[in-house]
């Protein structure tokens, strides 16, 4: 039986369609919301199936307009490599096709100063850096033919330096900018948008470990601060925005000084 | 080649496919999908990619020259079959004018094919890109749409793949069901394989061509009413922002083959570089750039202008007569390369119902009140007169068409939308129809409206026993009829 599944499309006003993995819980559930509100269709991808299942719930029991269902809810691990292009094809076909992409999904178990543990780190690798190539991959080589799209990685301030406290979380936050940067070098010439989004501190199970935190903001304020980048097809954004000043001194601060400071 | 990629069958298009993926737009440029683009030479292939999309869950759709300005010719996220590698002229007889031709033969192939000859295509639509495939499948019309009928009125017989694989021959006498059917429809029951059409004999490589300034909309219902029955072609040009008793005007042209014996050297007229156009618009600009001047006028002070000032020549040159090339006369558009790239990067959208002649006046001037209060005015405004067919899904009526070009810009998507839907409701009203070539806002209640629940069962009935497991869908067929 062939997939009468792809949904229709008005082709005056397309409703835009996004992927958020990551949106169980933090900066990604907060997100998907947003967008949800705002007219997108979402494919809400997490770990946890009860969270995100309760988001979805949530968020389309509480639709203005009627319609059944705007968020659509996958269970998948991100460390599951080779279930994600599968994944992708299934998605972007139940969605009907595809114009934004997040990927939110971010670990940080807590590391002590001295510590160095390989299975902390392989984790913390495979899902804040691994798990986003696998997922933007797809979406580039995707985007890439379409000649329109957008991508969007949150990534942290953590990445701009390596630092005493958190070595392998500032590496895969470093490598996330990185890739970005390459994608954006790759795909900007066919249309397509990549953005950076480095958060400062946001209240997520992701500052449980952090110690010192200052300008703390709300998941729904940096969801609010990251749509309007995505809005405005911005490239790299801090957010909040004054991070940025921070950003800046802390990447020039020379290494001679840099390794004698505590943080 | 498709035979490798069938050794891997799988449930879902593989990332391997993923070199098919290409962005298909529809003409106007105002929607866009990404489909997997297959382009078929053979029969053979034909057959492979109904059991590719068989096995990849995916539905098949197919697109000639894609100059429909909506979304007829888009499969978002599903195979999409370019048909115009399978482009060869069969057969063709000079002296009865019979032509057999696969279905991504263009307009422009085909006139290029049989004018030396004396021949011409009986209708041929506003570009000269689209493929005979397309032709049939939206059963097209010309500016002769009155005094010849559509495309299917000349077509006498064609052969049509379906998804199970046979191969059908449709003519008036055999099948005719199915003839009268996927002759305007769309592209929903199957792949036409080969097509049969009676070409019309010409005498010239030029036309007489007449025209008319008109002042107002009874001005040009007149002229049509007087003309249309002694004009091989008629077709008028309105101004959508003339007011009050300017309301509806504009300029006629209308043209005549010319008899035998009227041209002294027709054997020079119809050779093909007598019909080719300069490259350059008074004989120092070239036409490739011309869009770029066009552009500063897309918007509704920069046409209201231009309007204005084409009826102001006008009222000096009155009525004209000359001689003009078939190409020149049907084709001027298909050498101002880009002229769509005026319109901006949102593109453009065409509204084009078809009323009765009975109620046609009336519910034009509203149409054309109406965007004037709203303030969202087309561009380019075509008016045509047309006659009744046998197609089932046809959009041929006795009486006229008025073909409206809106520019679409992000800010303006939804006012044109609910404009269209607004318009939607005049056309109705008047017993109007709709043609699925030009078509970006139907919505399925207004396709019932229009057809009747009686020809949409009948179209279904043929749907299912064509293709019963719905393989062939296009973006259009799944907005307007999946659910009806």
């Amino acid at each position: 039986m062939a997939d009468s599944k792809t949904p229709a499309k008005r082709p005056l006003v397309t409703r835009p369609r996004a992927i958020v993995i990551g949106a169980s819980s933090g900066i990604g559930a907060a997100l998907t919301r947003r967008l949800a509100l705002s007219g997108y269709l979402v494919a809400a991808v997490a770990r946890r199936q009860e969270m995100l299942d309760k988001l979805c719930a949530s968020i389309n029991s509480n639709l203005p307009s009627g319609e059944d269902q705007v968020v659509l809810p996958y269970a998948h691990d991100v460390s599951n490599f080779e279930e994600i292009p599968e994944l992708f094809q299934e998605i972007v076909q139940d969605l009907g096709g595809l114009d934004l992409i997040v990927y939110a999904a971010a670990v940080q178990p807590a590391v002590d100063d001295q510590e160095f543990n390989f299975d902390k780190d392989q984790a913390m690798i495979n899902t804040n850096l691994l798990g986003a190539i696998a997922w933007l991959n797809q979406a580039a080589m995707r985007f890439e033919r379409a000649r329109r799209g957008q991508i969007v990685g949150i990534s942290s301030i953590a990445g701009d330096r390596g630092r005493v406290a958190a070595p392998v979380y500032n590496t895969s936050k470093a490598g996330l900018n990185t890739y970005l940067e390459a994608l954006r070098n790759r795909l900007s010439r066919r249309g397509v948008t990549v953005t950076t989004i480095k958060p400062g501190f946001v209240e997520t199970r992701l500052l449980e470990n952090a110690s010192k935190t200052f300008w703390v903001i709300s998941p729904e304020d940096a969801a609010k601060q990251i749509h309007t980048a995505i809005v405005r097809q911005q490239q790299t954004v801090y957010v909040p925005k004054r991070w940025c000043v921070v950003g800046m001194i802390i990447r020039h601060i020379p290494s001679f000084i840099f390794r004698r400071l505590s943080f | 080649m498709i035979e490798e990629e069938f050794s891997t069958m799988e449930k879902n298009i593989s990332a391997s496919q993923i070199e098919h993926l290409e962005a298909v737009d529809s003409w106007g440029g105002a929607s866009h999908s990404i489909s997997y683009v297959y382009r078929p030479v053979t029969v053979e292939q034909l057959f492979d990619l109904f059991n590719l999309a068989q096995s990849s869950g995916r539905s098949i759709g197919l697109r000639g020259g894609g100059q429909s300005y909506g979304d007829a010719a888009m499969n978002s996220e599903n195979i999409l079959l370019d048909m115009r590698r399978m482009n060869r002229i069969l057969a063709w007889d000079p002296t009865t004018g019979i032509i057999r031709v696969e279905p991504g033969v263009t307009i422009s192939q085909l006139w290029q094919y049989i004018l030396e000859d004396g021949w011409w295509p009986p209708v041929v639509t506003g570009t000269s890109y689209t493929t005979i495939g397309g032709c049939a499948g939206m059963n097209v019309h010309g500016k002769n749409a009155y005094e010849v009928g559509p495309i299917g009125d000349h077509i006498l017989e064609f052969e049509m793949m379906v998804p199970y694989g046979e191969i059908i021959t449709c003519s008036r006498q055999e099948n005719s069901d199915l003839f009268f059917t996927a002759i305007g429809g769309f592209g929903m029951l199957g792949i036409f394989t080969s097509i049969t059409l009676q070409m019309k004999r010409v005498y010239s490589g030029y036309l007489d061509v007449f025209t008319q300034t008109q002042n107002d909309l009874e001005g040009m219902f007149e002229y049509f009413e007087t003309y249309a029955n002694s004009s091989d072609y008629i077709v008028g040009w309105m101004d959508a922002f003339a007011k009050g008793s300017a309301l509806g005007r504009g300029d006629v042209h209308r043209a005549n083959y010319l008899p035998p014996g009227a041209d002294l050297a027709p054997s020079q007229s119809l050779r093909l570089e007598h019909q080719h156009i300069t490259p350059n618009m008074f004989g120092v600009m070239p036409r490739s750039i011309v869009w770029l001047f066009m552009r500063p006028f897309m918007n509704n002070f920069g046409t209201s202008l231009v309007n204005r000032a084409k009826h102001v020549s006008g009222y000096f040159g009155g009525s004209r007569q000359y001689r003009q090339t078939h190409c020149a006369f049907h084709f001027l558009l298909d050498y101002v390369p880009d002229w769509k790239n005026a319109y901006g990067s949102g593109g453009l959208i065409q509204y084009q119902p078809f009323i009765p002649k009975e109620t046609a006046h009336d519910a034009f001037a509203d149409i054309l009140r109406l965007c004037q209060r709203r303030g969202i005015l087309n561009y380019l405004t075509v008016f045509k007169r047309h006659r009744p067919d046998d197609f089932l899904m046809t959009h041929g009526l006795d009486g006229y068409s008025m073909a409206m070009d809106f520019r679409v810009t992000d800010s303006r998507r939804e006012p044109i939308e609910k404009l269209a839907y607004e318009m939607d409701e005049i056309v109705l009203a008047a017993g109007g129809r709709f043609y699925l070539a030009k078509d970006s806002t139907l919505r399925p209640s207004i396709a019932e409206a229009y057809l009747g629940e009686e020809t949409i069962s009948k179209f279904k009935a043929i749907k299912r026993k064509c293709d019963p497991q719905e393989l062939m869908q296009t973006d259009l067929w799944r907005r307007i009829f999946a659910d009806l």
